[in-house]
Protein backbone atom coordinates (compact mmCIF):
# COMPACT_ATOMS: atom_id res chain seq x y z
CA UNK A 1 0.00 0.00 0.00
CA UNK A 2 1.41 3.44 -0.75
CA UNK A 3 1.20 6.53 1.49
CA UNK A 4 2.14 9.96 1.55
CA UNK A 5 2.85 11.50 4.79
CA UNK A 6 2.86 15.44 5.19
CA UNK A 7 4.97 17.09 7.73
CA UNK A 8 4.20 20.70 8.21
CA UNK A 9 5.60 23.23 10.86
CA UNK A 10 2.75 23.62 13.31
CA UNK A 11 0.55 26.66 13.10
CA UNK A 12 2.36 29.44 15.24
CA UNK A 13 5.48 27.86 14.67
CA UNK A 14 8.01 30.27 13.72
CA UNK A 15 8.60 29.03 9.76
CA UNK A 16 11.77 31.37 8.33
CA UNK A 17 11.99 28.97 5.68
CA UNK A 18 8.22 29.99 4.90
CA UNK A 19 9.03 33.36 5.36
CA UNK A 20 11.60 33.38 3.26
CA UNK A 21 9.88 31.97 0.17
CA UNK A 22 7.04 33.94 1.02
CA UNK A 23 9.68 37.10 0.25
CA UNK A 24 11.24 35.97 -2.70
CA UNK A 25 7.76 35.05 -4.15
CA UNK A 26 6.95 38.93 -3.51
CA UNK A 27 9.63 39.97 -5.40
CA UNK A 28 8.56 37.85 -8.31
CA UNK A 29 5.43 40.18 -8.00
CA UNK A 30 3.22 37.56 -6.89
CA UNK A 31 0.26 38.71 -3.95
CA UNK A 32 1.06 35.80 -1.38
CA UNK A 33 -0.10 36.37 2.17
CA UNK A 34 1.67 33.75 3.64
CA UNK A 35 3.90 30.23 3.24
CA UNK A 36 4.78 27.52 5.13
CA UNK A 37 7.36 25.11 3.84
CA UNK A 38 6.80 21.16 5.37
CA UNK A 39 7.98 18.17 3.79
CA UNK A 40 6.73 15.08 2.09
CA UNK A 41 7.29 11.55 2.99
CA UNK A 42 6.05 8.62 0.43
CA UNK A 43 6.24 5.70 1.65
CA UNK A 44 5.27 1.98 0.31
CA UNK A 45 4.32 -0.21 3.90
CA UNK A 46 2.85 -3.82 3.88
CA UNK A 47 -0.43 -3.70 5.88
CA UNK A 48 -3.69 -5.84 5.57
CA UNK A 49 -5.82 -2.56 5.06
CA UNK A 50 -6.13 0.63 5.28
CA UNK A 51 -6.76 0.93 9.50
CA UNK A 52 -3.94 -1.00 9.73
CA UNK A 53 -1.70 0.62 7.68
CA UNK A 54 -2.85 3.96 9.12
CA UNK A 55 -2.34 3.26 12.50
CA UNK A 56 1.44 1.93 11.92
CA UNK A 57 2.59 4.97 9.62
CA UNK A 58 1.04 7.01 12.65
CA UNK A 59 3.28 5.69 15.38
CA UNK A 60 6.11 6.10 12.43
CA UNK A 61 5.34 9.98 12.59
CA UNK A 62 5.25 10.06 16.31
CA UNK A 63 8.57 8.24 16.82
CA UNK A 64 10.38 9.76 13.78
CA UNK A 65 8.76 10.87 10.64
CA UNK A 66 7.26 14.56 12.74
CA UNK A 67 8.58 16.11 16.44
CA UNK A 68 5.27 16.09 17.52
CA UNK A 69 6.25 19.28 19.35
CA UNK A 70 6.40 21.62 16.61
CA UNK A 71 5.46 19.64 13.58
CA UNK A 72 2.16 18.34 12.55
CA UNK A 73 1.49 15.38 10.12
CA UNK A 74 -1.05 14.57 7.77
CA UNK A 75 -1.08 10.47 6.29
CA UNK A 76 -3.01 9.84 2.70
CA UNK A 77 -3.18 6.29 1.74
CA UNK A 78 -3.62 4.99 -1.39
CA UNK A 79 -3.82 1.26 -2.79
CA UNK A 80 -0.78 0.38 -5.03
CA UNK A 81 -0.73 -1.43 -7.25
CA UNK B 1 46.60 5.19 45.43
CA UNK B 2 43.21 6.81 45.17
CA UNK B 3 41.64 7.38 41.71
CA UNK B 4 41.28 10.83 41.47
CA UNK B 5 40.51 11.44 37.21
CA UNK B 6 37.03 11.00 36.53
CA UNK B 7 36.54 8.92 33.13
CA UNK B 8 34.13 11.28 31.03
CA UNK B 9 33.10 9.39 27.97
CA UNK B 10 32.27 11.55 24.48
CA UNK B 11 30.21 10.17 21.70
CA UNK B 12 31.39 9.75 18.73
CA UNK B 13 28.73 9.57 16.01
CA UNK B 14 28.85 9.58 12.14
CA UNK B 15 29.29 12.55 11.39
CA UNK B 16 31.13 14.25 14.65
CA UNK B 17 33.69 17.04 14.82
CA UNK B 18 33.89 18.20 18.20
CA UNK B 19 34.64 14.90 20.13
CA UNK B 20 38.19 15.36 19.69
CA UNK B 21 38.17 18.71 20.67
CA UNK B 22 35.85 17.85 23.46
CA UNK B 23 38.25 14.83 24.85
CA UNK B 24 41.02 17.13 24.66
CA UNK B 25 39.38 19.74 26.86
CA UNK B 26 38.43 17.47 29.20
CA UNK B 27 41.69 15.86 29.60
CA UNK B 28 43.37 19.35 29.90
CA UNK B 29 40.91 20.18 32.68
CA UNK B 30 41.43 16.75 34.57
CA UNK B 31 39.48 14.05 33.40
CA UNK B 32 40.63 11.35 31.41
CA UNK B 33 38.22 11.54 28.27
CA UNK B 34 36.72 7.80 26.54
CA UNK B 35 35.83 7.64 23.48
CA UNK B 36 32.59 5.85 23.01
CA UNK B 37 31.59 4.66 18.88
CA UNK B 38 27.55 5.01 18.59
CA UNK B 39 27.06 1.83 17.64
CA UNK B 40 28.58 0.52 21.31
CA UNK B 41 25.23 -1.02 23.45
CA UNK B 42 26.91 -0.67 26.84
CA UNK B 43 29.13 2.40 28.00
CA UNK B 44 32.09 0.89 30.13
CA UNK B 45 32.42 2.45 33.30
CA UNK B 46 31.89 6.28 33.02
CA UNK B 47 31.54 9.09 35.68
CA UNK B 48 30.20 11.35 32.89
CA UNK B 49 28.90 11.56 29.35
CA UNK B 50 29.29 13.91 26.51
CA UNK B 51 27.26 14.45 23.25
CA UNK B 52 29.72 16.52 21.61
CA UNK B 53 28.20 18.68 18.24
CA UNK B 54 29.06 18.37 14.69
CA UNK B 55 26.81 16.37 12.51
CA UNK B 56 24.92 12.69 13.55
CA UNK B 57 23.42 10.43 10.75
CA UNK B 58 23.35 13.50 8.10
CA UNK B 59 20.69 15.26 10.41
CA UNK B 60 18.34 13.55 8.15
CA UNK B 61 14.97 14.68 8.59
CA UNK B 62 15.88 16.47 11.47
CA UNK B 63 19.10 17.38 13.56
CA UNK B 64 19.38 14.24 15.60
CA UNK B 65 16.82 12.79 14.72
CA UNK B 66 17.90 10.09 13.58
CA UNK B 67 20.90 9.64 16.05
CA UNK B 68 18.75 9.14 18.82
CA UNK B 69 17.92 5.47 18.01
CA UNK B 70 21.52 4.52 17.88
CA UNK B 71 22.45 1.80 20.42
CA UNK B 72 25.24 3.93 22.24
CA UNK B 73 21.79 6.46 22.53
CA UNK B 74 20.02 3.67 24.38
CA UNK B 75 22.87 3.23 26.74
CA UNK B 76 22.98 7.12 27.50
CA UNK B 77 19.11 7.31 28.25
CA UNK B 78 19.18 4.17 30.72
CA UNK B 79 22.28 6.70 31.75
CA UNK B 80 20.57 9.45 32.36
CA UNK B 81 17.29 7.69 33.68
CA UNK B 82 19.89 6.47 36.64
CA UNK B 83 20.95 9.83 37.59
CA UNK B 84 24.24 9.91 35.73
CA UNK B 85 25.65 13.44 34.09
CA UNK B 86 25.20 13.87 30.71
CA UNK B 87 26.03 17.18 29.02
CA UNK B 88 25.09 17.79 25.43
CA UNK B 89 26.64 20.18 23.34
CA UNK B 90 25.23 21.64 19.71
CA UNK B 91 24.45 18.91 17.78
CA UNK B 92 24.10 17.11 21.08
CA UNK B 93 21.80 19.51 22.43
CA UNK B 94 19.50 18.37 19.79
CA UNK B 95 19.75 14.88 20.25
CA UNK B 96 18.86 14.85 23.90
CA UNK B 97 15.82 17.18 22.53
CA UNK B 98 15.18 14.69 19.95
CA UNK B 99 15.32 11.68 22.56
CA UNK B 100 13.07 13.48 24.76
CA UNK B 101 15.95 13.43 27.51
CA UNK B 102 15.60 17.76 27.10
CA UNK B 103 12.62 19.43 26.78
CA UNK B 104 12.09 21.40 23.61
CA UNK B 105 13.07 21.59 20.29
CA UNK B 106 15.48 23.31 17.86
CA UNK B 107 14.74 24.57 14.53
CA UNK B 108 16.46 26.63 11.91
CA UNK B 109 18.32 29.56 12.65
CA UNK B 110 15.57 32.82 11.69
CA UNK B 111 18.35 34.20 9.94
CA UNK B 112 18.26 30.82 7.94
CA UNK B 113 22.32 31.61 7.88
CA UNK B 114 24.81 29.45 9.65
CA UNK B 115 26.09 31.42 12.47
CA UNK B 116 29.92 30.98 13.83
CA UNK B 117 31.21 33.20 16.07
CA UNK B 118 31.37 34.01 19.81
CA UNK B 119 28.37 35.30 21.51
CA UNK B 120 27.69 36.61 25.27
CA UNK B 121 25.86 34.48 27.89
CA UNK B 122 24.57 34.78 30.84
CA UNK B 123 24.83 31.81 33.16
CA UNK B 124 20.85 32.04 35.11
CA UNK B 125 22.13 28.40 37.28
CA UNK B 126 25.26 28.42 38.77
CA UNK B 127 23.86 25.51 41.11
CA UNK B 128 23.89 22.81 38.74
CA UNK B 129 26.87 20.08 38.03
CA UNK B 130 27.62 21.92 34.97
CA UNK B 131 27.61 25.55 35.86
CA UNK B 132 29.05 25.43 39.60
CA UNK B 133 32.38 27.43 39.22
CA UNK B 134 30.37 29.84 37.89
CA UNK B 135 28.66 33.08 39.96
CA UNK B 136 25.28 33.23 39.60
CA UNK B 137 24.17 35.63 36.61
CA UNK B 138 28.17 35.89 35.39
CA UNK B 139 28.64 36.80 31.69
CA UNK B 140 30.70 34.62 29.80
CA UNK B 141 31.47 34.50 26.27
CA UNK B 142 31.40 31.09 24.53
CA UNK B 143 31.36 30.58 19.98
CA UNK B 144 28.50 29.19 18.46
CA UNK B 145 28.70 27.37 15.06
CA UNK B 146 25.15 26.32 14.00
CA UNK B 147 22.44 26.39 11.52
CA UNK B 148 19.59 25.17 13.54
CA UNK B 149 20.06 26.06 16.91
CA UNK B 150 16.72 28.54 17.71
CA UNK B 151 15.18 26.86 20.76
CA UNK B 152 11.67 26.26 20.80
CA UNK B 153 9.93 26.21 24.43
CA UNK B 154 7.62 24.01 25.68
CA UNK B 155 4.76 25.31 27.21
CA UNK B 156 6.17 22.45 30.37
CA UNK B 157 10.20 23.73 30.70
CA UNK B 158 9.69 25.82 33.79
CA UNK B 159 12.43 29.02 34.14
CA UNK B 160 14.17 26.93 36.78
CA UNK B 161 15.67 25.13 33.85
CA UNK B 162 16.72 27.60 31.52
CA UNK B 163 20.80 27.23 32.82
CA UNK B 164 22.52 29.56 30.16
CA UNK B 165 20.36 32.85 27.98
CA UNK B 166 22.15 34.88 25.47
CA UNK B 167 22.71 38.31 26.18
CA UNK B 168 19.29 39.63 24.98
CA UNK B 169 20.86 41.84 21.91
CA UNK B 170 23.66 38.89 21.14
CA UNK B 171 20.71 36.01 20.26
CA UNK B 172 22.46 34.43 17.69
CA UNK B 173 19.36 32.54 16.25
CA UNK B 174 16.08 33.67 17.49
CA UNK B 175 15.67 31.49 20.12
CA UNK B 176 12.48 31.73 22.59
CA UNK B 177 13.10 33.81 25.53
CA UNK B 178 16.93 33.86 24.51
CA UNK B 179 17.22 30.29 25.67
CA UNK B 180 20.72 29.16 25.14
CA UNK B 181 20.90 25.93 27.11
CA UNK B 182 18.10 23.75 29.29
CA UNK B 183 18.36 21.37 32.14
CA UNK B 184 16.20 18.30 32.67
CA UNK B 185 13.71 18.51 36.01
CA UNK B 186 16.00 16.11 38.01
CA UNK B 187 19.70 18.73 36.72
CA UNK B 188 21.72 15.96 35.63
CA UNK B 189 21.19 16.38 32.13
CA UNK B 190 22.11 19.66 30.68
CA UNK B 191 22.17 20.78 26.18
CA UNK B 192 23.47 24.19 25.04
CA UNK B 193 24.02 25.07 21.59
CA UNK B 194 26.96 27.23 22.33
CA UNK B 195 30.41 25.40 22.43
CA UNK B 196 33.04 25.05 25.86
CA UNK B 197 35.05 23.01 24.34
CA UNK B 198 36.43 25.75 21.87
CA UNK B 199 36.66 27.94 24.28
CA UNK B 200 39.20 26.91 26.62
CA UNK B 201 42.14 29.07 26.36
CA UNK B 202 42.26 32.93 26.38
CA UNK B 203 44.68 31.85 23.20
CA UNK B 204 41.52 30.96 20.90
CA UNK B 205 39.70 34.51 22.15
CA UNK B 206 38.10 33.19 25.41
CA UNK B 207 38.68 30.86 28.18
CA UNK B 208 35.53 30.82 29.70
CA UNK B 209 34.17 27.18 28.15
CA UNK B 210 36.51 25.64 30.95
CA UNK B 211 34.21 26.86 33.39
CA UNK B 212 31.27 24.65 32.14
CA UNK B 213 33.60 21.84 31.44
CA UNK B 214 35.65 22.16 34.53
CA UNK B 215 32.63 22.07 36.54
CA UNK B 216 31.36 19.25 35.06
CA UNK B 217 34.63 17.52 35.72
CA UNK B 218 34.67 18.84 39.11
CA UNK B 219 31.23 16.90 39.33
CA UNK B 220 32.07 13.66 37.64
CA UNK B 221 35.32 13.49 40.30
CA UNK B 222 32.48 13.46 43.31
CA UNK B 223 30.67 10.90 41.55
CA UNK B 224 34.22 9.37 41.37
CA UNK B 225 34.68 9.50 45.15
CA UNK B 226 31.30 8.66 46.07
CA UNK B 227 31.55 5.29 44.30
CA UNK B 228 34.59 4.65 45.65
Amino acid sequence: MRAVVLVRPKAGILDPQGEAVQSSLHQLGFTVSEARVGKVIDLEVAAENAPAARAEIERMCEQLLANPLIESYEIELSEGE
Amino acid sequence: MKETQPRIGVLVFPGSQDDRDAAWALGALGAEPVMVWHGEEELPRLDAVVLPGGFSYGDYLRCGAIARFSPAMQAVAAYAEDGGLVLGICNGFQILCEAGLLPGALRPNTSLQFVCRDVRLVVERADTPFTARCEPGQEVVIPVKHGAGSYHRPPELSDEQVVVRYIADDNPNGSQDDIAGVANETGNVFGLMPHPEHAVDPLLGSGDGALILASLVDSARERLYARA
